[in-house]
């Protein structure tokens, strides 16, 4: 599992995580979200996405 | 051909580069800057601390990386002194730029209050990575910081410091932290977090001086109460650069004044991010920037697009109690309905016809933030 973070606002994305409330379950990669999602806080698009530093491992 | 210039390099003026790139690789491109031309997202200055980032690891690219991603021209350091509008042309140290279009993404400086006190030129405004560099630096060995603002960016840098074991001491005229964007059950719920991450809050306050005293600084309040301090932040608000525009007779309000193509009253010359005032909006967030890049760049790139806003929530980045706002308009009737308990709060501002104009949520309750963005009127059809 890994964390992403958006590099215009700093918005976290962990696959751990997922984020329940835009119907993304826990445990989803990040390469399975739609290509057409963006980021909740600033709306850039899913390719402006960024690996975080943090990436832990399950 | 002459270059688009884009005249600033924070997240407006990167951000339309990037937008403006993903549909036009062609038309040559300049970006001029003041500072060094960092990429970085100024949002995160105020939980890098705790983040354990320093000011370096906050760089996603330099400018010569931003030059060769964006394909474009990247003029450090460089401070634009006239635009001659009718030659279309910028003035600055080092001679003129000519533009095909001009994009003033000039950004807001930080509201300072008038302090009296012989430190007060000690008090520190964290604007941009340089500012907060030099903030960094005074922090190492600092315990005691004093905040001066209890707002969002207040609220976020008390989280920060007081997360990072420093003493902080919250300062505002205000009543309650956040008062101008969250209602007051909201307000106080802010409060009692992060007292107990361990700030201290002076409200209903005003600073009248800082001063040195014999171990680091001290503020004086009116009334004569003081308590000491090693740092002193000031985050009382930001005020548009507006001055650039001006001078170069362009219309001005509170904002540089654009229209909703973004254009300001010189054609072929645009505005955006903290500069800007659209149709009377002035908004200093990363939403409504990232909205007026995509459009803008649409324009440039030759499909005309005005801005529009939907509902846009802010987000408060206080780990004591996360927060999502989503203020009213300022000239909107209604009042708050709030239901929950302090740790996780569900506010509606209601009309009187029953419709939601705004909301905020705290705690576990901010899962509720996208349904109920959907149910909210947009800011700007």
């Amino acid at each position: 599992m890994k964390v992403w973070q958006c590099i215009v606002c700093g918005f976290v994305y962990d696959e751990a995580k997922g984020l329940p409330e835009e119907g993304i379950a826990a445990g989803t990669r990040w390469e399975d979200i739609p290509a057409d999602w963006s980021c909740p806080d600033c709306g850039v698009a899913k390719a402006d996405f960024e690996m975080a530093e943090v990436a832990a491992v399950v | 051909m002459d270059p688009i210039v884009i005249v600033g390099s924070g997240l407006a003026g990167y951000g339309l580069a990037r937008e403006l790139r993903k549909l036009d690789r062609e038309q040559p491109l300049a970006v001029v800057t003041a500072d060094d031309g960092s990429a970085y997202s100024k949002p995160n200055l105020s939980n890098a601390l705790a983040a354990g980032r320093t000011p370096q690891q906050l760089v996603n690219a330099s400018a010569e990386a931003m030059a060769q991603q964006l394909g474009a021209a990247i003029r450090t350091h460089a401070r634009v002194d006239t635009i001659d509008v009718p030659g279309r042309r910028l003035l600055l140290a080092g001679g003129g730029l000519r533009y095909s279009r001009l994009v003033l993404a000039l950004g807001a400086d930080p509201v300072r209050l008038p302090l009296g006190g012989a430190a007060a030129h000690e008090v520190l405004s964290v604007n941009d990575l340089a500012d907060y560099t030099r903030l960094r630096g005074k922090l190492e060995g600092a315990r005691r910081v004093a905040i001066l603002g209890a707002g969002l960016i207040g609220c976020e840098f008390a989280n920060d410091f007081a997360a990072s074991g420093h003493a902080v001491d919250v300062i505002d005229i205000a009543p309650q932290p956040l008062g101008r964007l969250l209602p007051a059950e909201a307000g106080l719920a802010m409060r009692e977090a992060l007292s107990r991450a361990g700030v201290r809050w002076h409200l209903g306050r005003t600073v009248e001086a800082v001063e040195y005293a014999a171990a680091g600084l001290e503020i004086r309040f009116a009334g004569g109460e003081r308590i000491g301090a090693d740092v002193v932040v000031s985050a009382v608000g930001l005020r548009p650069r507006t001055q650039l525009a001006q001078s170069a007779g362009l219309a001005v309000n509170r904002g540089i004044v654009v229209d909703r193509s973004l254009e300001t009253s010189a054609p072929g010359v645009y505005a955006l991010g903290d500069c800007a005032e659209v149709e009377g909006h002035v908004l200093p967030f990363v939403m409504p920037i990232m909205h007026a890049a995509r459009a803008l760049a649409a324009t440039l790139a030759g499909r005309p697009q005005r801005v529009s806003y939907p509902a846009m929530p802010v987000v408060v980045k206080t780990p004591a109690l996360p927060t999502v706002v989503c203020p009213p308009a300022p000239d909107r009737g209604g009042a708050w309905t709030v239901t929950g308990d302090a740790q996780s709060l569900a506010a509606r501002f209601l009309d009187a016809d029953g419709a939601m104009l705004g909301f905020a949520l705290t705690g576990g309750e901010c899962g509720k933030r996208q349904a109920w963005t959907r149910e909210m009127p947009p800011l700007l059809v």
